[in-house]
Parts: structure tokens; C-alpha cells; sequence
């Protein structure tokens, strides 16, 4: 027998809006290279400048500073590649580039590559205890030094834990010494308030299908003054920092989902926090010792919610992810340890131990990511197994945790 | 039954998945990352810890339809059989890392796991079988692995499944075909799994490092060469000696025993390693005891090979097991696995570690 699939990993990846997948399915029965100067090409255009604009007015960016990308891997690489190689290459003294800790292994491994093949010295930015990065921490590392920063990356939003980066001030403290901000802003745009321009950052990650779009399409924002080295060589299609033939279908369907999602983020977002708060305290009242992991979403940062209003991020003591993970999808719930990783290994969450948690704390730890398909079904019905799953789980634990003969 | 079954990526554990999921029961794949830097691929056929091997399992579990894990069990693999593998070589014995891991990992870390998360049995694809709690060979003689599971506890063996035993592994290989189970023509894994590049002396010898003694004549004490440390040697060992002088009978000469402590390792004539008498430490009983004080019955020293009619003496201490013939390339810290003889398949009735030979 096989119950009903509660999913509650939109941080991994949303369903897509019926209205994407129609524009998309719609855009797929024409041909035409927007390359192309004939008939079709100029319609193909005419369709991926349409959906430039939408997306470019939906996040406060110009039309031209729309850069289409396959995704958040290619826009950060993009970014934090691009950003060094033209920063060094206009001054050979900009080696610094500063990382918060918390970082996506898209922006943690590139600037990791660039140190080890580069000559890049990587900076990891100190979070608190919430997992946010503070301005002055920021402050104290451009201070050493400032003509020696190609570049810095802070995400908008922790994938794992939801906390939300004050991005307008730590930008601001970035201009102060003339150095270029990168967001990765994947988890934050549909949900938070996300205004490219009023944000002040340099360049801005986001992608389709955290969004109810379609996998494989994102954007970079990137700046009109930005200047940046292209990763991929070839047609120059955007703006001579990206080469490729654009994906016209995804394209179109990338725009349609951005301009859905941001229209209703303020109505989902409330919607969600109140689905969230309900998650937890009813976790919470079955398991009394599970903790909450990063900012407790109360607040405000910046006109906005403290932590992303779908994040539910929990540690059960004595308890493996593993485990946990495996007992839920038993009962049809679908939810993650935390970043979702090549291997398939669970390895304790960098984003936790950063923010001073211990090993065992960061292994034992369960992210519920709320969405738009989210009901107050898929709520109870996590409540409804979580006691009896980490019972379990915590005899489990108790074996696995003990090495030794 | 909720059966746990683990998957190397390899076609043995694929097909003994796949029949215990045709037998009726509720199947989860799990397969266990047992190494701390996975290689991407797999290096010839050694090893099972790959991620090529870990995404060869899942696909077998994509294939059959069942939920998929990896578990990491890396920390307790590298504690309870590398670092006993490379202490037990610098003490001068002979480790078997495989039944190590069995006693260890699988049928210990991994079943304790999976009872405590609700599962009634692991599977495995193990060539051994299981009739009404007794261990027996599999009927593939060449792939017996028998000895490698003869240090199961009762209590283990009765949570534990082996559902390819009754099958030679060419039929295995092409019931995996037939079941559209990629690994079906996957090369067996061979050697140490821990030791992609086959060659034991040097993985020792990173971690050991230098640790000089002499090789000495045995019959007279002489010395005749040095080398750089005991875990380079393994009783019955014939090449790689390094000694240059020709005995003086102009016979071959092997390692006859290890001394850790002082570094000296005995060579002589091959006769010399003929073992008559066998004292073995911690038994571990198949039915929770002995079948008597004192016994006849079948012992193996090694994975393959090394079989006598032998008589068991079963006290406080240990076991003393005499052979009816002699066996060669015995080693402490060997496994000698004892078998009741029996038509349908020898019977295993326990196994102890080998600590001294006459």
C-alpha cells in the first residue's frame, strides 16, 4: 500500500504551475532559432524578449540586465567565476573573494576551483548562531584590505535553514569599498520581496523550478555596468557574457512561472508562515526536545520576513537523518536532510556546522520546505507520524552513533 | 517480512534483492558507503565503494521498484575492519577483512540498525545457505562464502537472508539478464575492497611506515637479510623474501612464523609449515554452543581451501583442533571455520580465531 505522497521538499525542487507547463507545451510545437533574422526567428525572439521584460519588471531589473542561464549552478558559477576573472584581470591585486559559510556548494565549490586553479584566496564569511551573515562582519574583512577583493557572494535566503541575509545593507557595505555583490537568490524569489535595483546587489541568482517553472532554465541578473568574463564561448547570444542557443519553451515558461509566483508571493508567503508555524508546534508538541535550526521568523530584515516562510528546519536529538528521512518516506512523506548531494551520502551540513552546531546535532536534523501546493493535509499528516517515526528513529540512532567493537 | 536488503551494486545482491522481493517481501535497498573518499569510478573490477557501485545499486533498486538509501557507514567500517586490518598485520597475523566486515558491519551496525528501524531480516548476496537456522554451503562451490559468515551468532543468522545460495553464479548472472538488471554482465569484485590497487604490502606500508627487522633462517638462526616490517609477510609466504643466499638443501624457502615484537621473521623448507595442531580463540557457536566437548568434524582455515578432517576440543579457554592430515599457509589470526560433513551441503558449526599453530 502505498498513502498518499505528502510533499514537503519545495525547497528542492516545486511542482510546476499548470500555466507554465501550457506556455511551455504551447511554445513547443514552434520552430525557430531567436538567433535567427527569418520569420520564425524573429517570432522566437520576440518570445524570449517578451519574457525577458515580464521577468525583468517582476524582479525590479532592467531588460537588460536579464542574462538566461541553465539554472542556479550556471548563474553562480557565472557570477562568482566571471566577477574574479574580470576584477583580477583589471587588477591582478583583487585575489579576495569573500564567501558567507553558508553558501550552496554552487558558489562554495566555484570559488573553492578558483583558489585551487586561480590563484583566488577564499574568505569564508562568519554567520551567527541563525545563520546570518551581519554587516559588520562583512565590514571587518573588506576593511583588511579592500583593494585586494575581486568579489562578494552572500545568499538572499539559506536553502537548509531559511534565514534571510539583510542583502541591501551588506551590498551597501560592499560598495563602500567598491567591491561587487553577488546573491544567490534561488529560495528567495516567489516568496520574499525581491527587488533587483532596490536590493543594490551586483548580480543576482535565480531559477525556475523553485519557483513552480521548469528545470533547467534561470537567470542572472546581472548589472548594466557589471562587467563580467563569460564562462561558455560561442554565439554571444546574451550579451556577450553567455553563449548558447536560447531555450525559447523553457524561456517562456521560466517567465510565466516568475511573474505568477512574484504576483502571489505576499498572499502565499502569509499562507505558508501560517502552515509553518502550525507544522511546527505541532512537531513541537510530539517531540518536546526537537530544535528549531536558524532565525525563529519573527522578525523583519529589510521590509521582509526574518526566515523563509515554507522552512521548517528541525534537529532531533539522537536521532539520524538518515533514518528519519526513510521512516517518513515509508509513510509517504517526502522531505530532505538538507542539500541534496551527488553521492548520496549524508554528510553533516556545512550551513549547521557553521553556525556552531555539533556533528552529531547536524546529522540528526530534518528540512520540511512548505510550497504551493502545500495544504493543511500535508501538515497533519506529518503530525499525525512524527512522534512514533523518531521513537523509532532514536532506537536506530543509538546503534549507529557508537563506533567502536 | 520487512526485509533490508544490501545492495554492494553489484549482480549477486541485485538478484538476492530482487528474489526477496519475489518472494512476497516488503523491500527496502540500502547500500552502505563504506569508504570515506569514494573514487567516481570503479578502478578493474576491485572494490565495491565506488559511486559508479553506489549508482549501479540504485539503479538495480530503480529497476525493482523499492525505496533506496546509502547509508554511511564509513566511520565504523574504517574503525572496526581497516585500522584491525592494519593493527592485526603490525601484531603479525593474518586478518580476513571480509569476515571482519560480516561480523562487524553487516550482520551487526547494519542489522541492529535495521531491527531498530522495524525490518525483520537483512538480505545479502552472500553464496551460503540458510535451512532451519543452519549455515550450510552453497551449492556453487567455487563461490562459497560460507567461511566468511561462519562467525554468525545464532541470533544473527536468524535475521539474516541469503537467497542466492541454491544457485551456481553463471545461472545468477543470467536470472539478472532476464530481470533487465544492468549488472548482470558487471565483473566479480575481487581482493580488498579498501584496497583498490591490490597491493597490501604497500597500502600497509603507508601506514605502518618503516619498521625494520630480520629474516632468519629458522633450523640454524642465522640471518639472512633484513627488511622493512613484519606486515610485508604472511605465513606461507614464498616470493618477495628478498634473501639471496639459496638454502643449503637449494629447497625453496617460505615464512614459518612472525615474531611482531622483535621483528624477525622465520623462513625455512616448506615441510616446516605443516600444521598438525590448531589453538583458536573467542568460538562463536552457529546453534549458541558447542555439539559436544569433544568432536569430529570438517576445518577450513582460509576463504577457499585449506580443508581437514579434524577433532575439536572445546574448553574454557578456546578450542584445540587437531587435524587428521596436515594443512599448510596456517596463520594466526586466520578464521578456522569448523563444518559438520553432510550431503546436502557441509553444515557450519562455528568458527574461532586462530592464535597458535603446531
Amino acid at each position: 500500500m502505498t498513502p498518499r505522497a505528502t510533499y514537503l521538499d519545495h525547497a528542492a525542487t516545486t511542482p510546476m504551475l499548470p500555466e507554465a507547463v501550457a506556455a511551455m507545451a504551447d511554445a513547443m510545437t514552434r520552430t525557430g532559432n531567436a538567433s535567427s533574422l527569418h520569420t520564425a526567428g524573429r517570432r522566437a525572439r520576440r518570445d524570449v524578449e517578451e519574457a525577458r521584460e515580464r521577468i525583468a519588471a517582476a524582479v525590479g531589473a532592467r531588460p537588460s540586465e536579464v542574462v538566461f542561464t541553465t539554472g542556479g549552478t550556471e548563474s553562480d558559477n557565472l557570477a562568482v567565476k566571471g566577477l574574479f576573472w574580470a576584477r583580477h584581470a583589471a587588477d591582478p591585486r583583487r585575489v579576495r573573494v569573500l564567501v558567507s559559510a553558508i553558501e550552496h556548494h554552487a558558489v562554495l565549490d566555484a570559488a573553492a576551483w578558483l583558489t585551487e586553479h586561480e590563484g583566488a584566496e577564499l574568505e569564508l564569511l562568519d554567520v551567527d548562531a541563525e545563520g546570518r551573515v551581519r554587516p559588520e562582519t562583512l565590514r571587518a574583512a573588506l576593511a583588511r584590505e579592500p583593494e585586494h577583493v575581486a568579489l562578494v557572494s552572500v545568499m538572499w535566503a539559506n536553502n537548509e535553514v531559511g534565514t534571510v541575509n539583510p542583502i541591501r545593507e551588506l551590498a551597501a557595505t560592499a560598495h563602500e569599498f567598491g567591491v561587487p555583490l553577488h546573491t544567490d537568490a534561488v529560495q528567495a524569489v516567489g516568496v520574499l520581496p525581491v527587488d533587483f535595483q532596490a536590493s543594490g546587489a551586483d548580480a543576482l541568482t535565480l531559477t525556475g523550478h523553485k519557483l513552480g517553472g521548469p528545470y533547467g532554465a534561470g537567470v542572472l541578473l546581472l548589472g548594466r555596468e557589471v562587467v563580467l568574463t563569460p564562462l561558455l564561448h560561442g554565439g554571444g547570444q546574451e550579451r556577450d557574457v553567455r553563449s548558447g542557443t536560447l531555450d525559447t519553451p523553457a524561456v517562456i515558461g521560466l517567465a510565466t512561472a516568475v511573474e505568477i509566483a512574484v504576483g502571489d508571493a505576499p498572499r502565499r508567503a502569509a499562507a505558508l508562515a501560517r502552515l509553518r508555524d502550525d507544522l511546527l508546534s505541532k512537531v513541537l508538541a510530539a517531540v518536546p526536545d526537537a530544535t528549531l535550526n536558524g532565525d525563529r521568523g519573527t522578525g523583519v530584515v529589510e521590509g521582509g520576513p526574518s526566515r523563509l516562510p515554507g522552512n521548517v528546519h528541525l534537529s532531533f536529538p539522537g536521532c539520524e537523518g538518515d533514518s528519519l528521512l526513510m521512516l517518513l518516506d515509508a509513510h509517504g512523506i517526502e522531505c530532505s536532510t538538507g542539500s541534496a548531494c551527488t553521492a548520496g551520502v549524508a554528510q553533516p551540513s556545512h550551513v549547521l556546522l557553521a553556525m556552531g552546531a555539533d556533528e552529531a546535532t547536524a546529522r540528526g536534523s530534518l528540512r520540511f520546505s512548505l510550497g504551493h501546493t502545500t495544504t493543511a493535509e500535508d501538515v497533519d499528516a506529518v503530525a499525525a507520524v512524527i512522534g512514533q517515526v523518531v521513537e523509532r528513529a532514536r532506537r536506530a540512532g543509538q546503534h549507529a552513533s557508537v563506533v567502536g567493537p | 517480512m520487512r526485509v533490508l536488503a544490501a545492495m554492494s551494486g553489484g549482480v549477486d545482491s541485485a538478484v538476492a534483492a530482487a528474489r526477496s522481493v519475489e518472494a512476497g517481501h516488503d523491500v527496502v535497498g540500502v547500500h552502505l558507503a563504506l569508504s570515506e573518499t569514494p573514487a567516481a569510478l570503479r578502478a578493474g573490477s576491485r572494490g565495491c565503494c565506488s559511486r559508479e557501485d553506489a549508482a549501479d545499486a540504485r539503479r538495480a533498486a530503480d529497476v525493482l521498484d523499492i525505496p533506496f538509501y546509502v547509508w554511511d557507514f564509513a566511520a565504523r567500517f574504517t574503525a572496526d575492519v581497516v585500522d584491525d586490518f592494519v593493527s592485526a598485520y603490525a601484531e603479525g597475523r593474518t586478518p580476513n577483512p571480509c569476515l571482519r566486515c560480516n561480523e562487524k558491519i553487516k550482520f551487526a551496525a547494519l542489522l541492529d540498525r535495521a531491527l531498530a528501524l522495524g525490518f525483520d531480516a537483512v538480505c545479502t548476496g552472500h553464496y551460503a545457505r540458510l535451512t532451519s537456522g543452519e549455515l550450510r554451503r552453497a551449492i556453487d562451490a567455487d563461490k562459497d562464502q560460507s567461511y566468511v559468515l561462519s562467525v554468525l551468532t545464532q541470533e544473527q543468522l536468524q535475521h539474516a537472508m541469503f537467497p542466492i545460495g541454491d544457485t551456481p553464479k553463471p545461472a545468477v548472472r543470467a536470472e539478472a539478464a532476464e530481470r533487465g538488471l544492468r549488472v548482470a554482465d558487471k565483473p566479480d569484485s575481487h581482493d580488498i575492497c579498501f584496497i583498490p590497487s591490490g597491493d597490501t604490502r604497500a597500502f600497509l606500508g603507508e601506514r605502518l611506515g618503516a619498521r625494520p627487522g630480520a629474516i632468519v633462517d629458522d633450523a640454524t638462526g642465522m640471518e639472512l637479510a633484513r627488511h622493512d616490517g613484519v606486515h610485508g609477510f604472511t605465513v606461507g609466504q614464498r616470493k618477495g623474501l628478498g634473501v639471496a643466499a639459496p638454502a643449503a638443501d637449494g629447497r625453496p624457502r617460505y615464512v614459518l612464523g612472525i615474531e611482531p615484537v622483535s621483528g624477525t621473521v622465520r623462513v625455512g623448507p616448506a615441510d616446516a609449515l605443516d600444521v598438525r595442531s590448531i589453538e583458536a580463540e573467542r568460538p562463536v557457536w552457529s546453534a549458541g554452543r558447542p555439539p559436544a566437548d569433544r568432536f569430529a568434524c570438517v576445518a577450513q582455515v582460509r576463504a577457499h581451501g585449506g580443508l581437514a578432517a579434524a577433532v575439536v576440543e572445546s574448553g574454557p579457554d578456546g578450542l584445540r583442533v587437531e587435524l587428521d592430515e596436515p594443512l599448510r599457509g596456517v596463520a594466526p589470526g586466520q578464521a578456522v571455520a569448523l563444518y559438520r560433513p553432510d550431503d546436502e551441503g557441509d553444515v557450519v558449526l562455528g568458527s574461532a580465531t586462530i592464535t597458535q599453530t603446531i
